[in-house]
């Protein structure tokens, strides 16, 4: 299927910094994308390549099959959601979204029309004669969601959409936001540094460090199936472990076995009873436990390494110093650069003994 | 010494400072303008000569300051909306004039028009004056005071970013429009106040003007000139009459200057 | 590159046009001019007495003014900050005065308050300091066109400064006085050089104001200025641009060493 973007081979440098070190990705027409990566990995470069704000140093983007390297910002049919929204200031919310199609010479009354629909859209129909200084943040950013979605663009461009708002509304206005770019069906790429916001509001996400590409992939796929150390790292709560083959059920031979687990991976249990398979379960001392809301997080040392699981509140509560056994499901593994999951092999011993 | 003392020490040396540097002068001028009585105010103020010397200081300030003001906001929109390289330079290069001595930017105009210059065979054929003549006030004005307005406006640019300019570039507005409905909204207030800036020094321009002007009564006097002259003649009260015109400007530009301070203070709070 | 913002060609081509008729023109004139002179004549000019004594006085009271601007205005700047009395956006308002006043008018309002019978002039008389015609009547001048560039160079910093720092360093114990001399000080260090730096640079290059107090006597209160003025009345062009060459350089160095210093404290403290 053809793309309605495509990048490929960009590459782009700000003086002896690497921006973009030969991206490439392809977007479906109507998917909702998000670029996820820590700050400096280069995100934001590739949005603003995409809207024609920088110029890449080598490389083609393609919008809607058309190459449009050399076609200015204006002319590429995309909308542009800026992250500190860049509402025009001495204009009124009404003059803001009418900007677009003011600047499209559109027919008074089409104009009329299309920002009363897209006020009531955005749920602020009753104020359209504000200025920008007099909106709270969440209404700022819808506002200029909507600015941009006037001209009816083929391609929505939002950068760090929900990075200057409280952290209570930014709860409500992902889900908007997804459901509305949904309802319009208008392709879309979202840059993020928060993983929680890209698997909650993205179709597809796709992991950038240091100027490259490192995966790309539905949430779930990501999350499962990490393709690099880095992106196993970043997506989801980690502990490195410097040599895994310690672990009861990870032998191997040879050296280098450095892998990470995550707190979902390890049972945690005061006796033989909570654990499903005690022979396969390693001895661990208890160092702490937090407080997580819905969980409590348990810390615990197990052959000298600081491993973290997580533990129910329905099961009675553990405390600092306490024997228990923890059981290791999986480890991804790290072993010669690449990434594997590893299952614990004595389970299935055990598993056949029952 | 208690913090109260210390405080009305300091107001008290201050404001005595002001007074005897700033409000004594003015009022001196006053007092002189009118040592003679009205009578000798009016006719000095009303002689062709002052008259005339007023005119071409109006002219010459107009002029500067509406070319000042189309340099000023090109080459502040250059210096902030775009990257390229050699913009450092560029900006010094603005900044130069500020380094310079009025009288020497006058003789550098003596040097480019003058007799000695390479142009002047050329421009005397066609019977040009540049120097010893109106242009030559006009350029030697615009010289001294070209770089105010940028000055005012980069900094107000800087801070504005170019977030807005991109926004609405990316739904495809031209140039001009971008400039007319977005950024000239943002930076009214600092433009009016590097107008103004601009007016004053303009107006009052002395030593480049001086070097330049050749003095010919009626020709090429501007005010500040014309006192010069009439000081020189111990003409005392007719050329105080004379300041008196330029000391009213300046405090209408010192309040014009604090109105557009406090607007702009004032819309900077409401983002209007 | 293609730029993001329409309306880079027309900007760039407008600037560089404007300047090139106001700015490089005139100066390449000069230059050549200059240029042509060559070494031994500009020495020959540039070292005369009266001359060499016309950039020694300017250099003095453009030094002088700018130091006593630089105490003054900091006190007015701190008054204007820090406490509230009455009668203070006037005085606020009045202290760019010197930028609206034309420097002609301002020279002859100065000379008439300070000569032997003025207003203010008496009493120095009385006590034996000749006000008028002099090099402290120069200086006079030259303090009152530099009156607002610490001040306005001040005034800002002073009014973003953190103020919990104070308020940390005297719940450390420090006095106000303390307090002033450790932390507030050092932030005001950079603004007060920039501002002294702008009024040299203006006094050594302002003519308005002071040739009426200065009286212009040859060898005892010619400035530079003057000296480049008066060459010209004799069709001097020569010596007019050497003295404007030796002129050029003291504004610059003077620039340029006080913008070094700031980048060498700057980086110092890693700000």
């Amino acid at each position: 299927m053809a793309y309605e973007v495509e990048l490929k081979n960009i590459n782009k440098h700000f003086g002896d910094f690497k921006a973009s070190d030969n991206i490439n990705f392809g977007v479906k027409k109507g998917r909702l994308i998000g670029l996820l990566g820590p700050s400096g990995s280069g995100k934001t470069t590739v949005l603003r390549m995409i809207a024609g704000l920088e110029t890449p140093d080598s490389g083609d983007i393609f919008i809607a099959g058309q190459r449009v390297n050399d076609i200015t910002p204006g002319k590429r049919g995309i909308g542009f959601v800026f992250q500190n929204y860049a509402l025009f200031r001495h204009m009124t919310v009404w003059e803001n979204i009418a900007f677009g199609l003011n600047v499209k010479k559109e027919d008074k009354e089409v104009i009329k029309k299309r920002v009363a629909e897209l006020a009531e859209l955005i749920g602020l129909s009753k104020f359209t004669d504000r200025y920008p200084m007099q909106l709270s943040g969440g209404q700022r950013q819808r506002v200029a969601f909507a600015r941009a979605l006037a001209p009816s663009p083929g391609l929505l461009l939002l950068d760090e959409p929900f990075a200057a708002i409280d952290a209570k509304v930014r709860k409500e206005l992902r889900s908007w936001l997804r459901d509305t770019i949904h309802k319009l069906g208008v392709t879309s790429i979202f840059v993020t540094h928060d993983q929680d916001e890209a698997v909650e509001v993205a179709d597809d996400i796709i992991i950038t460090n240091k100027g490259r590409v490192e995966q790309a992939g539905t949430p779930a796929e990501i999350y499962q199936k990490p393709l690099t150390p880095f992106v196993a790292d970043f997506i989801g709560e980690s502990v490195h472990i410097s040599d895994y083959t310690i672990f009861k059920g990870f032998e191997e031979e040879g050296e280098d076995h450095p892998g990470i687990i995550r707190p979902e991976f390890i049972d945690i249990g005061i006796d033989e009873k909570e654990i499903l398979m005690p022979l396969s379960s390693e001895r661990g001392v208890v160092k702490g436990t937090y407080f997580r809301g819905s969980n409590v997080e348990v810390e615990i040392e197990v052959k000298g390494v600081i491993l973290r699981g997580n533990r129910s509140l329905e099961k009675p509560p553990l405390k600092k110093g306490d024997k228990v056994f923890a059981l290791i499901h999986r480890i991804y593994s790290f072993s010669g650069g690449k990434t594997a999951v590893i299952e614990n092999k004595s389970k299935r011993k055990e598993y056949v003994i029952i | 010494m208690s913090e109260k003392t210390v405080k009305y020490f300091l107001i008290f040396v201050g404001a005595l400072f002001l007074f005897t540097m700033l409000i004594l002068p003015l009022t001196l001028v006053a007092f002189e303008a009118f040592a003679k009585g009205y009578d000798a105010y009016i006719a000095a103020i009303s002689e062709p000569f002052s008259q005339k010397a007023l005119y071409l200081t109006i002219e010459a300030t107009i002029i500067a300051v509406v070319l000042n003001t189309a340099f000023g906001l090109a080459s502040a929109w250059l210096l902030t909306k775009y990257d390229f390289s050699g913009k450092t330079v560029l900006g010094s290069l603005i900044d130069l004039p500020f380094a310079i001595s009025p009288v020497v930017a006058g003789l550098f105009f003596i040097m480019l028009f003058g007799r000695l210059s390479p142009f002047y065979p050329i421009l005397s054929e066609y019977e040009i004056a540049v120097v010893f003549a109106v242009p030559g006030i006009i350029l030697a004005t615009i010289f001294v005071t070209f770089p105010f307005i940028t000055r005012e406006l980069v900094p107000i640019m800087e801070t504005q970013g170019r977030a807005e300019e991109e926004a609405a570039a990316t739904m495809g507005a031209s140039g001009f429009t971008i400039f007319r409905k977005v950024t000239l909204p943002n930076i009214k207030w600092g433009l009016l106040y590097g107008i103004i800036l601009c007016a004053a020094r303009a107006m009052g321009e002395f030593g480049a003007v001086s070097v330049v002007s050749g003095h010919i009564r009626g020709k090429t006097n501007t005010l500040p000139l014309h006192i010069e002259i009439l000081y020189n003649e111990y003409n005392f009260t007719a050329s105080f009459a004379v300041a008196s015109i330029l000391v009213f400007l300046a405090i209408i530009i010192l309040v014009l200057r604090n109105a557009v301070e406090w607007r702009a203070e004032r819309s900077g709070k409401y983002g209007l | 590159m293609r730029k993001v913002i329409p309306g880079f060609p027309f900007t760039l081509g407008l600037t560089m046009f404007y300047l090139s008729i106001i700015l490089l023109l005139p100066l390449a004139a000069f230059v050549f001019f200059a240029g042509g002179m060559g070494w031994e004549k500009f020495v020959a000019k540039a070292t005369e007495w009266r001359i060499v004594h016309g950039y020694i006085i300017s250099f003095a009271c453009a030094l002088s003014a700018a130091l006593i601007n630089s105490v003054f205005g900091l006190i007015l700047a701190w008054t204007l900050v820090r406490y509230d009395f009455p009668g203070k956006r006037v005085m606020d308002g009045l202290i760019d005065l010197p930028f609206a006043l034309p420097t002609a008018v301002a020279g002859i309002a100065l000379t008439t308050l300070y000569t032997e019978n003025g207003w203010l002039g008496q009493f120095f008389y009385a006590i034996g300091v000749p006000t008028a015609f002099s090099a402290v009547g120069i200086t006079i001048a030259l303090i009152f066109v530099g009156i607002p560039f610490v001040t306005r160079s001040v005034q800002p910093v002073l009014k973003d400064l953190d103020r919990q720092t104070e308020e940390a360093a005297m719940l450390l114990g420090a006095s106000k006085w303390l307090t002033f001399q450790k932390i507030i000080f050092p932030e005001l260090v950079s603004p007060l050089l920039t501002g002294f730096a702008l009024a040299f640079a203006r006094g050594i290059g302002e003519y308005g104001s002071v040739v009426f107090i200065a009286g212009n006597k040859p060898f005892e209160t010619e400035i530079a200025p003057l000296l480049i003025m008066t060459e010209l009345e004799q069709f001097d062009y020569q010596a007019a641009a050497a003295v404007a060459i030796v002129m050029l350089s003291i504004s610059f160095i003077s620039l340029l060493a006080i913008n070094g210093y700031q980048r060498y404290r700057i980086g110092r403290r890693g700000v």
